[in-house]
Parts: structure tokens; sequence; C-alpha cells
């Protein structure tokens, strides 16, 4: 049976990891490959790199912590965060990495869902949804889509968006909950479970995670395929392997 | 242990899988070259994306001819993801594609009542005794990006299992002639394991 991922999402920036793992300090802090090891050691399914390096060498920057991760951790690794157009995106994954993510370039240009499709397949195109209920009280008013970190509205519908960004070519959503995301208050399951039962490809939900259950809920009652969560294991509050051990114990299907 | 050479020919990031077999201690390389792909002693054929796509691009090369020679004087052949469906006889992706034939058997889509792809780690049953599953635990997890699987005419080849949905044949192996549905090189230590396997065998899988 297909296992359910845990993915923990690493913020970078200029080729040095600036949220991932707090205490791993014994080689060095900064380094996406001491961290992506040590993710992988423990048992994590999946990396998420989020690039925020605003420089104007941005693409050689990652291009080059691509190859250096890609050299040395034996996991799928997936990079967002300013991916604009075939180029980058071909760059980056010649360097090694097995997905992007694209989320603000692909609501302005959808056709990038598809040219990237049709040049590198569907599955390592990640499409990343920034969602916010239109009325925080009751899911069934629906969500919009956002940009900017969850503060410009782009009057989307989130399941529109997520059906369409299927058509054109997604091969995985990444879904993130702009009203849980930080609040450690649990993932947006409403969201979650309507997203993944609209589409047929597989739904990473994020935002929210900050007990054990919250993973449990989401990769159950959610419908999600997988969990990715940043500050949570960034603050060490819990190990991947203590995840995996307890859904395990609920009889949920991990590595 | 002798050379592996990786096919070089145009689709697809091929730096990982040579990164893979570079950590299990051989010498593997990266290759577009007609002479280097003629002259190692083993050759990996990768392949991402669509069927169709991938067979063109290597017919453009000539290399489909080059790998059923090389497979005609028993080299070893290891087929990863879409490089495995590649070895059999026709995929059902876009109509019906022709493959390089050189095991029976069509490749198929998943059923659309699925999750499609299939990503993340699964399981492989070992269905019979194989020499790339030594050091491998029967059960192991690997994984796999896919939205098509192989169904082979004869289930002889078929040396490793995996559900979803149906039970497939993710791992094959025939005389010379293996192919495995997952990416060893993204498959921790039992990816490793596996491509160093394959990199000892003498010339049979």
């Amino acid at each position: 049976m297909l296992a359910k991922r845990i993915i923990p999402c690493l913020d970078v920036d200029n080729g040095r990891v600036v949220k991932g793992i707090r205490f791993v300090s014994l080689v060095d802090a900064g380094d996406p490959v001491e961290q992506g090891k040590r993710y992988d050691a423990e048992g994590a399914d999946e990396l998420t790199f989020l690039d925020i390096t605003a420089s104007s060498d941005k693409r050689d920057i990652v291009a080059d912590l691509v190859r250096r991760v890609a050299d040395e951790v034996f996991i799928p690794f997936t990079v967002g965060g300013g991916l604009r157009t075939v180029e980058d995106i071909r760059t980056i994954l010649r360097a090694g990495a097995d997905k992007i993510t694209l989320n603000t370039a692909a609501l302005e240009t959808p056709e990038l869902i598809s040219a990237c499709a049709e040049t590198f397949g569907s599955q390592c195109v990640v499409v990343a949804i920034d969602a916010r209920r239109r009325n925080a009280g009751d899911p069934a008013d629906g969500w919009d889509v956002y940009t900017h970190g969850g503060r410009r509205n782009v009057g989307l519908d989130a399941l529109e968006w997520a059906t369409r960004a299927q058509q054109i070519g997604a091969g995985e959503i990444l879904l993130t909950s702009m009203d849980r995301d930080g609040t450690r208050n649990g993932y947006d399951i409403e969201l979650t479970r309507a997203v993944s039962s609209a589409v047929r490809i597989p739904v990473i939900a994020s935002g929210g995670a900050g007990k054990l259950e919250h993973f449990y809920e989401a990769l159950t009652d959610g419908g999600a395929s997988a969990v990715l969560a940043a500050s949570l294991f960034h603050f060490g509050e819990f190990s991947i392997a203590e995840v995996k051990n307890y859904l395990r114990g609920r009889g949920v299907e991990v590595r | 242990m002798g050379q592996v050479a990786i096919i070089d020919y145009g689709v697809g990031n091929l730096r990982s899988v040579e990164k893979a077999f570079a950590a299990t201690g051989c010498e593997a390389v990266v290759s577009g070259d007609e002479k280097e792909l003629r002259e190692a002693e083993r050759l990996v054929l990768p392949g991402v994306g669509a069927f169709g796509a991938c067979m063109k691009a290597l017919s453009e090369r000539g290399f489909d001819r080059l790998v059923r020679e090389r497979v005609g004087e028993g080299t070893p052949l290891l087929g990863v993801c879409v490089g495995m469906q590649l070895l059999f006889d026709e995929s059902d992706e876009f109509g019906a594609t022709p493959g390089l034939g050189l095991l029976r058997g069509k490749v198929r889509r998943f059923s659309d009542e699925l999750v499609v792809p299939h990503v993340g780690w699964n399981r492989i049953d070992q269905i019979r005794e194989n020499p790339l599953f030594d050091g491998v635990a029967n059960g192991s997890f690997l994984y796999f990006v896919h939205s098509y699987y192989c169904e082979p005419a004869e289930k002889s080849v078929v040396a490793g299992e995996t559900e979803y949905g149906v039970r497939y044949a993710s791992i094959v192996a025939q005389e010379n002639i293996c192919g495995v549905q997952f990416h060893p090189e993204k498959s921790q230590d039992v990816g490793l394991r596996l491509l160093q396997n394959f990199a000892r065998l003498n010339s049979r899988c």
C-alpha cells in the first residue's frame, strides 16, 4: 500500500537554510545538505526547499544549492519560490531537483503549468495554492486563492483553481491554509477534504500542524496524500520519527 | 566491478542516477556518445515524462538500435521508470505507441478511480529470487512516481510486485534485461543497494 508522506519544509536564502532544524548544530545549521541529510536519516519521505533569495543571480544560487543537495541526499526533493519561466525550471531540474512548485507565476501565467508538464512531465509540477476562508467561521462559504503571503486576494475560488491546475498539467497540489498557517491549531480539514475530493492528483496539506493528531486528521478525514510542516520540525517539537510512530500506531501506512 | 553508462538522450535529470551509483562506490558516467555507450559494460536506460516522447528522442539518436544490439550481445541493461516501460512492446499512452520490444507486454494507465500519478513510497513484494534483491528485505519501501504501469505478457519476467489499485510488476528481470518502475536513486539505502546489485551482476539478472 502506498505510504502517506511526511515532508519537512526548509526556507532557504542565498543557498543557506534560514528556517530549518533549529537544534542541528553538529556540523553546520545553515547548510542545506547537512539539514537534508538529517531529515533523511530521521525518515522524511521528501524534502521541500522554499527559496526566498532576492538577489539578481538567484537562478545560479538556487541551482548551486540544488546541485549540492542532489549529490548527497537520496530522497526526492522539491524546490519552490519565485520560479517564473520554463528556463528557470529547466535549470533547477537539470541540477537535480525532482519537482518544482509554482504559485504566483502559475496564477499570472497558467500556460506555464502546461508548458512545464509538456516539457518535463506532470510528475514534477507541483502547484502551490494558498487559500483563505471567505468566512472564517463557516467553510461552506468556500475559499479564495491568495498571493503575497496571504495578503492579496486573487479573486479566484480555490477549488476551481485546483481543478483547473490539474486539467492543465499539475501533478500534485501543495495546499496551504492561510487561516491556519503558523497558528498550530491544526490543518484546515474542510479545505483539505474539499480539494482532495475535487481533484484526482495527490494533495499535500500544509499550514497549521501543532499536534500529532493534526497529521492524522489531514491524512484521514482530509484525504491528503502527504502532510508538510515547517516550524514544528524546525523548533524540534516533534521529530519525523515521532510523527510516523504515532501515525503507525493509529493504523496509517507510513514508511 | 565494471563501468555503468547512463544513456543520455536528452530527457530528464540523470545527475541523480549518476550520483547514486557514485555513492555506492560504482563507477558510472552519463553519456550520449555512441562509442562510450558501445564500450560500457552495463547500460542504464532512464526515462521521465511521456513514453512517446522518450521513444522518439531515443530513436532520433539511433539509441533504440544501439540498446537492442547491446542487449543482444549480453550487456546488462537496467530500465528505470519510463525506461522500464520502454523495454516492452507498446504503451497505451496517447494511443498505442511502440516501445523497444525487448520484453513482451504492454504499458497501461492506472484506473481513473485512483489518485494518479502514483506518487510516494510503496512496497515491493519479491515474488521470486533475484540477484538484484541481494541484501534487500522483502516488502521494502521504494519511491515511485508514475501514471502508467507495465503488464508483461509472461509472468516469468516479474521479479517483484507492488499494489496500487492493482498488483503490478514493479521489477522485471529476464536474462540480462532488468527494469524497475521506482526510482532507486531517490529511494535511500534500499535503492542504492539495488543499483549496487545491478552494477555487480555478472551478466544475468
